[in-house]
């Protein structure tokens, strides 16, 4: 195993520096540096070209610009020295660059990653147990459509409809009639298929969310909730008790008593938190939030050690789970207490949904303030990002959970009379989560790389921005950067993905 | 993935042996799997529709030279009518001057997104055929040989993964100065095999152990026949299904390199050209952006599904679900796969047994 590792390791590291070199030699090649300075019709011209020649030595030869660039670059990987990418055209060292591209890149791959992940693999494994019916087709449909749109299109219509549409509703935000006709509607047909079964259970499905999506929205509508939305105090307890109930039924089961116990206990304990934090919330900060989080993750923890009877394992993990749910809820209620407060601020205007950039420029506020900022800005490209990945893990949640449906260990725990529940969410499920792993685990290391189409079209300036103006202006340094951090980040996670393959399934070997 | 067929061992039923009905009778591999594509009526229609449209944009703008039926070329000026609007009506259905409106300068917009799609398809199966062809050769050269060769043209794989796509269309566009759209298709294709290569690899390292290679072998046939004449026919699913769901790639990765101003110039015309050109008009004159994004997504869907047809029919693994249906099926709707876990992503020379 370790001479595997090692071997795998220094293929990879000659790799590198073959890729880099091919990459250098391509990217000279593209452009000239000196191209927008020979536009130049200022005095100085002359004075410019030279200086950028010294400031990227492009008066030695391709082949030993290539040589320094990479000591630089190995001087990043062996400890103690010193950094060295280079500088970019106009002096910057391209280090600080990348540091500032990273960190807002994360920013914003995070979120639309972890929701696609989320999102695709549960659509795609409702697709799967509702095989050939409507709602698989309506999914693999969707799928298909979002996975055939171009992230330029997507990004156009969404500033267009979702942004411009939406802060122009805010002035009245009233629902029509028609639209909450149409949307119960589609509610109800939506859980009807999903839940499936027996025609009358069908009914009275659909009935139930007709109802109270119908409800939902008219009382939006009446009282303007979009204008000041809250929460309020009876819903977010209904809501954190509904999330514990829904954690229980799914991981333990309707006649669980120890999951039922355990997600009861640590949904009154987080709604008695919910009415205590109430006055002190405003002021908190990040650092406050996340400790919050813990706090209420321990609260489960500790509630399914001490209810967990047989399963304490299960019993913690609903414990946990209910809890950071939870307090999710109280968090949201709390962003949403402070929406109205944000929309007011003279720099917002009225219209929250921001098209360009990261951040409102010279916002002041709060912690809230600030990540509902946030929030609105990174809404669009994180929507627009999820769509286009939630289409391929949707496929392969799917494909893999059919295959898992034909094994013949399903066929014996139906055999042996387990419910439904736990044929699908322990055995299926879980087997058909292995090919997925090494799919995120390739896909992660990518992420680091940005979105150079998004990114562009929403003005963030990530990776994919640094390396997109890189090549435009022929500034090899910034484009190399780019090329190593990411080369390095997505063959790392190919290597963890086989690694995480062979320890997830016994039968494949890594060698 | 083929499905191995045995003509030796007659299927029974529980009813008694087994009777070759007149449609089962003698029928070959091909014949089965397009059977299977043409029981796909989404991926068929999805067809039909893929060649009328092409097709349609071809006798509009012309090719090889042959002019086509519409009045206006791509680069053609013209008075600017009505605003630029378009003046296509369908009911009663008359085309007008300028069907989809003209764009700023008063180019005719039919003309245009005809060619755009025109070029956008060359694009597509220059660079999916090209890719295809190499990836092809690389792979089963490697997973013929295996040892060195193998080691030496994977690792060749890995390099050419790494380096960004986008670069080489920057190189193409600047460096050779434009040479239009097949030249930028065929470049584009040479760092577009590496998937289809890794799957091709894959593929010959399990078929190479196969007994009619070993037969080939003995009856005397060199390395070059038994590679084309008898591996690769086997190998055919794979390349066509890899080859289609790459043209639909393709289709995305051509438009969003014009987009970004990297892939076909001005004065040709690209569907990713057009909306990068008119993205900002979206709000006082929408159908520039409109025609050519429908026709982007409608193709690369329709390719889509012509891929996902494609798939079923040559690996119908997933097609059959024993799902709360076991007692509705026939008897041999269950077929077992032999083949063992098959890894999904990661490198296919990490998971799997070399021999």
């Amino acid at each position: 195993m370790l001479t595997y590792i090692l071997r795998r390791v220094g293929v990879s590291i000659l790799i590198l520096i073959a890729a880099s070199l091919l990459m250098y030699v391509l990217v000279a090649w593209a452009r000239d540096p000196l191209q927008d300075l020979y536009a130049l019709n200022t005095p100085n011209k002359d004075q410019l070209i030279q200086q950028r020649i010294q400031w990227l030595n492009l008066d030695q030869p391709v082949l030993v610009r290539w040589f320094n660039w990479l000591i630089g670059a190995a001087q990043c990987v062996i400890p103690f020295a010193t950094c060295d990418l280079g500088v970019n055209i106009q002096n910057q060292p391209v280090t600080i660059l990348l540091a500032r591209a990273m960190g807002s890149t994360l920013q914003l791959v995070t979120a639309s990653t972890i929701f696609a992940i989320v999102l695709g693999v549960t659509v795609g494994i409702v697709s799967a147990l509702r095989q050939y019916s409507a709602i698989d087709y309506t999914f693999t449909f969707a799928s298909f459509f979002f996975y055939s749109l171009p992230s330029f299109v997507m990004g156009v219509l969404l500033k267009v409809f979702v942004a411009i549409g939406f802060n122009d509703w805010l002035r009245n935000p009233l629902i029509s009639w028609a639209t909450i006709i149409v949307l119960s509607l589609i509610a109800g047909v939506f859980w009807q298929a999903v839940v499936g079964g027996e025609r009358q259970r069908r009914l009275i499905v659909f009935a139930g969310s007709f109802v109270t999506t119908g409800l939902i929205l008219y009382y939006m509508s009446a009282t303007q909730w979009f204008l000041d939305p809250a929460l309020g105090p009876v819903v977010t307890p209904l809501l954190i008790a509904a999330m514990a109930a829904g954690m229980a039924l799914l991981i333990g089961g309707p006649k669980a008593r120890h999951a039922w116990r355990t997600a009861g206990a640590t949904a009154i304990v987080v709604i008695i938190a919910y009415f205590v934090l109430q006055p002190f919330l405003k002021s908190f900060g990040g650092w406050a939030v996340i400790l919050l989080f813990v706090g209420a993750a321990l609260v489960g923890a500790i509630a399914g050690w001490l209810l967990g009877e047989h399963d304490k394992a299960q019993a913690i993990r609903i414990g946990v789970l209910t809890g950071l749910l939870g307090m999710g809820v109280i968090v949201f209620d709390q962003f949403l207490q402070n929406w109205n407060e944000y929309v007011r601020n003279p720099r917002v205007g009225g219209r929250p949904i921001a098209t360009v950039g990261a951040a409102t420029p010279n916002l002041v506020g709060d912690f809230w303030i600030h990540g509902i900022d946030t929030f609105t800005h990174l809404l669009l490209p994180t929507i627009s990002l999820m769509l286009i990945s939630f289409a391929g893990y949707t496929r392969y949640a799917r494909g893999g959970m059919l295959e898992v449906l034909n094994q013949d260990y399903i066929r014996t725990a139906r055999a042996k009379g387990l419910p439904e529940r736990t044929v699908v969410v322990r055995h299926a499920f879980r087997n058909s989560l292995i090919p997925i792993t090494t799919i995120v685990a390739a896909d992660v290391g990518g992420l680091i790389g940005g979105a150079i189409i998004t990114e562009q079209i929403f003005a963030f300036s990530g990776m994919g921005a640094l390396f997109n103006r890189g090549l435009f202006t022929a500034d090899p340094n910034p484009v190399m950067a780019y090329f190593i951090v990411v080369a390095i980040f997505a063959i790392t996670f190919n290597f963890l993905a086989d690694l995480t393959y062979s320890a997830l399934d016994p039968r494949v070997r890594a060698k | 993935m083929a499905i191995p067929v045995d003509p030796e061992v007659p299927r029974t039923t529980p009813e008694g042996p087994h009777v070759v009905t007149s449609e089962e009778r003698s029928v070959s591999q091909g014949r089965i799997v397009l059977r299977r594509f043409l029981s796909h009526k989404p991926a068929v229609i999805s067809m039909i529709l893929f060649v009328l449209i092409v097709g349609f944009a071809i006798s509009a703008s012309g090719a090889f030279g042959i002019p086509g039926w519409w009045k206006w070329n791509y680069s053609q000026l013209t008075p600017i009518v009505d605003r630029g609007r378009p003046t296509l009506e369908l009911i009663p259905f008359s085309l007008g001057e300028h069907p989809f409106g003209q764009n700023t300068p008063g180019k005719d917009y039919f003309a245009m997104v005809m060619r755009g799609i025109v070029n956008s398809s060359y694009i597509m199966f220059i660079l999916g055929l090209t890719a295809a062809f190499i990836g092809v050769v690389i792979g089963a050269i490697a997973g013929y040989y295996r040892g060195w060769v193998d080691a030496v043209l994977m690792r060749f794989t890995d390099i050419v993964i790494v380096i960004p796509i986008i670069v080489v269309g920057a190189v193409v566009g600047s460096a050779v100065g434009g040479l239009g759209p097949v030249l930028l298709a065929v470049f584009l294709g040479f760092v577009a095999w590496t998937g289809i290569a890794r799957l091709v690899r894959a593929e010959f390292l399990s078929l190479r152990e196969r007994e009619f290679v070993e037969a080939a072998r003995v009856a005397g046939a060199s390395d070059l026949r038994i590679i084309f004449k008898h591996i690769l026919p086997n190998a055919m699913g794979v390349v066509i299904v890899s080859t289609t769901l790459l043209l639909s790639a393709a289709i995305i990765l051509e438009t969003s390199l014009s987009f970004l101003g990297y892939g076909v110039k001005s004065p040709e015309v690209s569907l990713g050209l057009l909306i990068s050109d008119n993205q900002a008009a979206f709000q006082t004159r929408p159908w520039l952006f409109w025609w050519p994004a429908s026709f982007i997504v409608v193709l690369s869907l329709l390719v889509n599904f012509i891929g996902d047809g494609l798939r079923d029919a040559f690996d119908p693994r997933q097609k059959r679900v024993v799902f709360r249906k076991v007692k509705e099926l026939p008897e041999d709707a269950i077929v077992e796969d032999a083949a063992g876990p098959v890894p999904v992503g990661g490198t296919p020379g990490a998971a799997e047994g070399r021999a």
